[in-house]
């Protein structure tokens, strides 16, 4: 597959002084924009964990098949989800889906038309920072409580 | 396509140092990006050192003053000085924005200085903007109308409708926001950007305008209006306070409702 012709491409030849061209370069982006602010670190922080729970649903379907498959195999899934390793990817995971399911719900509201103001984009924002982390532990706790 | 590392042209180097007045008390240096056509270099970070007993306050009045009095070469776009013209906007600091509005106190430490990013560079800080030029005409930003206007006075709107282009009438063309999204940065040779979909729904909700259906037509395309996914970098960052991203959503509303739902 050829990589599809960029318009903006036309527009990277410049002329010197002298007329002959030159190849312009491209300004910086990623390496000087303020990536780390409230609107572009919460857009970003959406496609990572939406991106790693879908990789998190395939250990849930390791899980489900090694329990289909017999003792053996459900020891060893249960063995690495019980490891010190295994626990830190399903925090991880959980962390993970519940930043992306609040982020969707703020997604939603804009669908909606609501929250598109600077101070209620801050806020929302904020919320769901904050959600992520109290639901994340109350999940675990519930877990622990329940399932310890 | 997005690729996040710049092409080996564009790497930037380090670059000149000039020292302030060694009496000089108060001295702020800026970090400024320069390229020039002529020596076939890549891009250098130049740094200046301004005494700022002696200049003036805003970003836009130190390059003035660089330019004047330290180095003529250079180069950047600046008329009015009064955040109406939309000519000096930049990257300052890690934000786009207009130098004559940007207050050097607002800067801690060095002013980086940098042209609109992810743009083709003329020179230093000036950048093609013919794409989004090319992309602004593309929604005819003009009145469409099939009724002739009334032969002896305007075509009158209430206070009401009047109001519904607050927001969008003052933006000045800048391209502050639309330079600042990463999804323009990425897919700006089809995605519109929010400078230009923040005009489309200027006319679009203006009651005099009759060409709504084939505006909206226009720009339901999944790159020209879908590559928003209202990341907020625009409204976050437009010097003249707008709203582009909720401009945006109401053209998605405005695509649904017209479907019947």
């Amino acid at each position: 597959m050829t990589t599809p012709h960029d318009a903006r491409e036309a527009l990277m030849t410049g002329r010197r002084s002298d007329g002959t061209a030159v190849r312009r370069p491209l300004s910086p982006h990623l390496q000087v924009y303020d990536m780390l602010q409230m609107t572009s670190l919460s857009s970003i922080l959406t496609r990572i964990t939406g991106v790693a729970w879908s990789l998190g649903t395939l250990l849930m379907v390791w899980w489900l098949v090694a329990a289909a498959s017999g003792e053996e195999a459900f020891a060893r899934a249960q063995w690495f989800m019980g490891s010190i390793l295994g626990l830190l990817v399903l925090f991880g995971l959980t962390a993970a889906a519940w930043y992306h399911t609040l982020a969707g719900l703020r997604h939603l509201l804009w669908d909606w038309g609501f929250g598109f103001e600077l101070p209620t984009m801050y806020s929302t924002g904020r919320m769901v920072f904050i959600g992520t982390a109290a639901l994340t532990v109350l999940t675990w706790v519930l877990a622990i409580v329940f399932w310890g | 396509m997005a690729t996040f590392a710049l092409p080996k042209n564009s790497t930037i180097g380090q670059g000149k140092v000039f020292k302030a007045d060694p009496q000089a008390k108060n001295v702020k240096a800026f970090k400024i990006y320069r390229w020039d056509p002529d020596t076939g270099e890549n891009p250098r970070m130049d740094t200046y050192e301004v005494d700022m007993d002696k200049c003036g306050p805003m970003v836009l009045d130190a390059l003035i003053k660089i330019k004047n009095e330290v180095d003529s070469t250079l180069t950047f776009r600046r008329s009015c000085r009064e955040g109406i013209c939309g000519s000096c906007s930049m990257n300052i600091d890690g934000l786009n924005t207009l130098a004559c509005l940007k207050p050097i106190d607002d800067v801690t430490g060095e002013v980086k200085i940098n042209p609109l990013p992810h743009m083709p560079v003329v020179k230093d800080l000036v950048p093609d903007l013919s794409q989004v030029y090319a992309q602004y005409r593309s929604i005819e930003p003009w009145l469409k109308s099939e009724t002739p206007p009334p032969p002896d006075e305007e075509r009158r709107q209430s206070k009401e409708e009047r109001a519904k282009v607050d927001g969008m009438w003052e933006c000045i063309l800048c391209f502050c926001c639309s330079t600042a999204c990463p999804s323009y940065w990425w897919n700006g040779d089809r995605f519109l950007g929010p400078a230009v979909l923040l005009a489309a729904y200027r006319w679009i909700a203006d009651s005099r305008d009759e060409a709504t259906g084939e505006r909206l037509d226009n720009l339901e395309d999944p790159f020209r209006l879908y590559r928003c996914h209202t990341i907020m970098n625009c409204t976050r960052t437009c010097p003249k306070g707008l709203n582009p991203a909720a401009a945006i959503g109401k053209i998605k509303q405005l695509m649904v409702e017209r479907q019947g739902a």
